[in-house]
């Protein structure tokens, strides 16, 4: 019968359509599981890093530190961490969206803006923006990114704040809030803000002792807290990635559950309605005999 | 009842250790620290070597770093390494590889390779296995 042909062939893509997204859902979830557990693994060292740094903050060392010197802005330098591929929801785009718009006041500000991106979805985007110059680039990380791997990225970014070429540094990433949320949270790296003030520890004068010395221990311990704000950053973007496509993959699968129930309620009233017209001729044609 | 004082050794990757000691000993740059409980503040750079833990006077746990920070406040100790391996866990037969790759490399010295890597690679692969072999004598 070569009724409703149309409609069965498109179901049929649509079945396989939705084969697809439902093996990509089942992929993000079991990824989400594991990249999740990595995003868990690495807070301890980011919060006790932070809480040296906050205790640092109330020493009172000889030696001034250029991270934690406060400069007037004239160019500012921002690393953006972004997922390689797409089929992720809005992830990215709501990230960008919001860069645009920190982009947007500091234009206003007259200041100048040099990118870092991780991901290739960060790169395409802002290699073709014009306000901004892409002056870094990794990509292709992986599930269980390493240290090493940003590594390269950062040390562009300390040289230019070294060399005085930006003044400020900051970093562009989703928070992974639960599997449903994340939320996209512009940082600033450098220099650092030194948190509330803690009671205990900033009612006397003290300091560190320092082995070797002050500038030593300093320029190391601030650049670890650097690569690991960012490496935090980057397994947290992971996880918020395969949470984010597992959901939209979901949603996918459903829309075209959805989209199959109506097309075959479609196929089956025309079929009925072929079925129908076939009987009222051939009752017609009997009556005529 | 005797002094303790609260140890963290983490990792960029993971946490390693997090309880009370009684005393610590870590190889700090400028030759190995002993630390008692209430020392006075103080931060320093860590060679590769072991640090060691002691829970009791008859328990303490060994580990394995390859560099990294540590800080002393006067109730708390904490250790940032960069790779901190319970030395159990330590693949002795991956650092005897890299010793052999360390140290081949070394005695070729016209290959492209960068010669103080490699050195350091050799010196870490031999801090490995001094950790090893110390914690085998023990009896772990």
């Amino acid at each position: 019968m070569a009724v409703g042909k149309e409609i069965r062939t498109k179901i049929g893509s649509i079945k396989n359509t939705q084969k697809i997204t439902r093996a990509m859902e089942m992929v993000a979830a079991s990824k989400m599981r594991k990249t999740k557990e990595k995003m868990l693994a690495t807070r301890p060292y980011s919060k006790k890093i932070g809480k040296i740094i906050k205790h640092l903050a109330h020493a009172n060392p000889e030696y001034k530190h250029p991270f934690l010197v406060k400069r007037d802005v004239k160019r500012i330098g921002i690393i953006v961490v972004s997922s390689d591929r797409g089929l992720c929801g809005g992830l990215n785009s709501n990230l960008f969206r919001k860069t645009l718009g920190q982009l947007m006041k500091w234009d206003q500000a007259g200041i100048e803006v040099d990118v870092c991106t991780v991901g290739t979805k960060a790169y395409s985007f802002f290699a073709g923006l014009s306000k901004t110059t892409v002056i870094g680039h990794t990509a292709k990380l992986g599930d269980t990114p390493h240290l090493n791997d940003i590594i390269g990225i950062i040390k562009v970014m300390l040289d230019a704040y070294h060399a005085g070429q930006i003044d400020e540094l900051h970093v562009v990433s989703n928070e992974f809030v639960n599997t449903m949320t994340q939320r996209p949270t512009v940082e600033q790296l450098l220099p650092i803000v030194p948190s509330e003030l803690d009671e205990q520890l900033s009612s006397r004068h003290w300091d560190y002792i320092y082995e070797p010395d002050a500038k030593e221990v300093l320029d190391y311990l601030l650049t670890r807290y650097i690569e690991s704000i960012v490496y935090q950053g980057l397994v947290e973007n992971n996880a918020c990635e395969q949470a984010a496509r597992m959901v939209a993959m979901k949603s996918a699968s459903d829309n075209a559950g959805n989209l199959i129930k109506e097309l075959q309620l479609i196929y089956n009233k025309a079929r009925q309605a072929a079925i129908t017209q076939e009987i009222s001729e051939i009752v017609a044609g009997a009556a005529a005999v | 009842m005797t002094m303790t004082v609260h140890v963290d050794i983490v990792s960029a990757e993971k946490e390693i250790f997090s309880g009370l000691a009684e005393m610590i000993f870590a190889p700090a740059e400028l030759g190995e620290l002993g630390i008692t409980p209430r020392h006075a503040p103080l931060i320093t750079k860590l060679n590769p070597g072991e640090v060691r833990v002691k829970v009791s006077s008859t328990e303490s746990y060994p580990f394995f770093i390859s560099g990294g920070l540590l800080e002393i406040q006067p109730h708390v100790v904490t250790i940032l390494a960069d790779t901190a391996i319970r030395a159990k866990d330590i693949d002795e037969a991956a650092a005897v590889q890299a010793k052999a790759c360390a140290e081949e490399i070394l005695a070729n010295k016209t290959s492209r390779v960068d010669y103080a890597s490699a050195e350091k690679q050799l010196f870490q692969a031999i801090m490995q296995l001094r950790t090893l072999d110390r914690f085998r004598k023990r009896g772990g």
